[in-house]
Formats: C-alpha cells, structure tokens, sequence
C-alpha cells in the first residue's frame, strides 16, 4: 500500500540553516545595493524625462519602456548568459545586482516622475525667484517632497525587486531561493522547504518596508514632509 | 497548552489538505480503469528526451515510455519535467512512472521506488583540453558547473575539494550555456548532454576528463506501489528478452543496452 498521507518533517530543512542564513543574507545584501544603485538610477531618469533635453528624455524613456516591458529572467540572462558572447563575463552575484538595478530603476523613474510632476507650480516659481540654480532647485525644492509623496509606492517597488531576486538562484547566484532549491533537491522536502522560505522571504519583506518606512522620512525628505495618500 | 493545541491542529490540517485524495490502490488500478497512464520524461536531455523540429518530444525515454504504455494496455500521457522535478511530480502524483534518466541512490530510495534497468548511463567531468584535470583535487580554484539535484551534483560533492567553486544551475540548458558561455571552466554533466554539447561546439575543445559514475537508468514508481512496480519489471523484462531494449539502445545511443542491473 502506498504512503497515505504526506508526513510533514520540518527538521529536515530546519537543520541546513547555516545554508539558508546565508541564503538570506545574500538575498538582502544583493537587494540593499540594487536599492541605493537603482534609487539613484530611478532619479536620474525621473530628472531625465521632466527636467532633461530631448536626447536625454528619448534616451530615459527608451530604458524605462525597455525595462518595464520585458521579463525580469530575460533581462539576467541576457546579463548572465549573452553579454560573455560580447566580451563581458560578469560573476552571479554581479550580473544579478545589475539586473535586479536595471529593473529597479525603470520602475522608480516612473514612480518618481510622478511624485515630480505633482509639485506646485509655485513652489517652482519661488525657488527660481529666489535665484537657485536649477540644480539647486531639483535638489533641495522638488526632489525631497517628491519622494515624500512617493515613498510608499517606491518601498513596494523595492520589496517586488527582493522576492523578484528569487530567480538570480536559475543563474547560480546563491540567495535564498538557491538555498532553498538545494535543500529540497538533497532531501525532497519540496513543501516544508518552500513553506520555510515563504516564511523568511515574508519576514524580510516586513522587516524591509518597516526599515525604509523609518529611513526615508529621516534621511531622505525630512519629517514634515507631505507623506503620499 | 492551547496555541500548542492550535499549532497541532494547523499541522494535521495542512496534512490533510495535503494528502493525496484516495491512495490506498495501486496506480495500476486506475490506470487500467482510465486505459490512460501519465509518464515523467525530460525534454532537455539529449538523446533521451527532447524537443524535435515538429516540437514533439522524442527521445530513448520518450520511446520507452510508449513502449511501456502499450504493453499497459493504455494511452500515454507524456509530462515534461526537469531533472530538479521529476521526483516531487511522483510524490504528488503527477505522473504514474518517471522514465527521465533516472538514476539511483540510496537518498532516492527513501522516497520513491525503482524498477528494473532500462538503459546505460554515466556522468562525468569534462572540460577544454587546455585545462589540467587529471584527479578531482586539480578541481581545486576552478569553477564547476552542474545541473543541481542532478546525480553528478551528488557524486560531484562528494569527491570535489574544499576549493573547488560549484555553480549549481536550474537545468541542463542552464549548465550547458554557462559552461559554453565560458561562465564556468569546467561542466560535470551527463554524457549524452556533454556528447549534444562538444557536437555544436566543436571550438571548445571539450573532452572527457573524470568518471563521477557509471549510473544505469530506472523507472520510478511511488513509494510502496509494488504492484506497478512489478508489473514494469515484467515489461522490461519481456522487452530485454525481445530485443527490443537493444534496438532502442542502438537507435538513440548508437550501442546495445549491454549488461542492465535488475
């Protein structure tokens, strides 16, 4: 007679912990750089597409369109797999912080170009009264409150590139979807190992949006700033 | 005492939910009754199972299959796996038989059953001839590819030096283009998928440098379903007998079956 019923063994992952610590660890490390690199990159383009000229603007919506309208794996093997045939042999670990800023990037362009384009007109106009530079103005006028107005969006955007970063484990880089797939590849605990990793990937992702919710107001566009709806 | 209660509770629910429907019959049962059998082959695998230019899937283990499902009295079904899935598709009852270049380990054996051999098979290190690898301590400082969950990923752990730098990819096709991508020096891999790669990639200079094991292939059936199991040994068995196991050999591995362990 065959086994009735599957019998739950959660020992069985839990004892390769060293494996998804690591895991974990390297899930969030890869997702801290892309953060601040895909960040800065969003702004970038945000600036690009309001404030930019044309080659510029043509040139950030060119990205942002390329970015938002092809798949995330695509995107890392084309990285991972296709740029060596160019002469660019870049390790797992690297080819995947590219992707995962490549593709953070694109979507925080358009989120904060959103948070720029609802600035008062006269906010603008008593900035440039007051002789800033343009630079100036962008800097320390339009961009704090602008991300102030975004913030949540952004943060949710951050957390979709973490569990994104599951599939950078298909090109050998080991995060926690690696881990994960290793430890049930060794001991066919298919559905305790994925239900831990849902377990941590869902703590992380609290942790995650708490630990920018608190950032962003104090680091970023100061306390007062207007919070997004 | 009562989140502990709880806790019980969630745990027998999630079983519950879990368990397979009725299982106490043989697969064979139901796959007389339905006159139709499910059967596990790979599609990425080379001369065993893969994806002609009419997008059918052929193969040794595609033709095993049909062979299998004929003498069953049934019409098969073929599900498409990978080497990392194949085992969870018999466990949750996916597939009846997995005839996907199965080999086997003691690890296995605690979750499913095998059958009898069914064709050759071995895995082995290979790379370019310009790389020195004459043990496996000269894998030390070079990066390895191999396709994880993978009876090379098995037999390259255990022999691979504490220096040694293994890439573990998702499928065959992911090894095979990270190690023709120059993303790794070194494949450890199947030889039938090392055999598919050197041919379209003759500037590689790919060669054979380690034996990792001489692994024939089996059929896999759920855990404790001897009946089936049984049944398929009579199968393969008869086809032995026939002839027409050599014949299958000889077509897609161009050499008979030689000696199969039962």
């Amino acid at each position: 007679m065959a086994a009735a019923m599957i019998q739950l063994d959660f020992a069985a992952v839990l004892v390769d912990w060293p494996l998804l610590l690591r895991g974990a660890a390297l899930t969030l490390a890869l997702t801290a750089v892309a953060t601040v690199l895909g960040g800065a990159l969003g702004i970038a383009c945000a600036r690009a597409r309001t404030h930019g000229p044309t080659p510029a603007r043509v040139l950030a919506a060119a990205y942002v369109e390329l970015i938002r309208n092809t798949p995330f794996i695509v995107q890392l093997f084309f990285i991972f797999f296709g740029l060596p045939s160019l002469g660019v042999r870049l390790s797992s670990e690297a080819a995947s912080v590219i992707a995962m800023t490549l593709n953070l990037g694109a979507y925080a362009a358009e989120i904060v170009r959103a948070g720029i384009e609802a600035t008062p007109l006269g906010q603008l106009e008593a900035a440039r009264s007051l002789a800033l530079t343009e630079r100036q103005v962008f800097l320390r006028v339009v961009l704090p409150p602008s991300l102030g107005r975004v913030w949540p969006a952004l943060v949710s955007q951050v957390v979709i590139v973490m569990l994104g970063s599951a599939v950078c484990g298909q090109i050998a880089a080991q995060e926690l979807s690696y881990s994960t797939n290793l430890i049930m590849s060794r001991n066919f605990r298919s559905f305790e190992a994925n239900f831990v990793a849902a377990g941590l990937y869902l703590a992380m992702a609290v942790a995650l949006r708490q630990a920018l919710a608190w950032a962003g107001p104090r680091w970023l566009f100061g306390r007062s700033a207007p919070r997004g709806s | 005492m009562n989140l502990q209660r709880r806790s019980l509770f969630a745990l027998a629910l999630a079983a519950a939910v879990f368990a397979p429907a009725s299982h106490a019959q043989s697969a064979l049962d139901a796959i007389v009754a339905k006159k139709s059998v499910a059967i596990a082959i790979p599609t990425d695998f080379p001369p065993y199972g893969f994806v002609g230019t009419d997008m059918a899937p052929q193969g040794l283990d595609v033709d095993m299959a049909r062979l299998i499902a004929a003498r069953l009295g049934a019409t098969v079904e073929l599900v498409p796996v990978t080497s990392a899935n194949r085992i969870p598709y018999l466990q949750t009852h996916k597939a009846d038989l997995v005839i996907s270049t199965l080999g086997k380990n003691p690890e296995r054996e605690k979750v499913i059953d095998f059958t009898a051999a069914y064709s050759p098979f071995f895995q082995a290190v290979f790379a370019p001839r310009a790389l020195a690898v004459k043990s496996p301590a000269d894998l030390a400082g070079k990066t390895i590819g191999v396709t994880r969950g993978a009876i090379e990923d098995m037999e390259l752990t255990k022999i691979a030096p504490g220096g040694a730098d293994i890439k573990r990819f998702e499928d065959n096709n992911a090894t095979v283009s990270a190690f023709v991508s120059g993303q790794v020096q070194v494949i450890a891999t199947g030889a039938s998928v090392a055999g598919n790669m050197m041919a379209r990639n003759p500037q590689l200079g790919t060669e054979f440098k380690l034996l990792l094991k001489d692994s024939p292939n089996f059929i896999g059936v759920a855990k404790g379903d001897d009946k089936l199991r049984l049944k398929v040994n009579e199968i393969i068995a008869a086809a032995k007998a026939s002839g027409e196991i050599d014949k299958l050999c000889v077509k897609w591995l161009g050499r008979p079956a030689g000696d199969l362990p039962n």
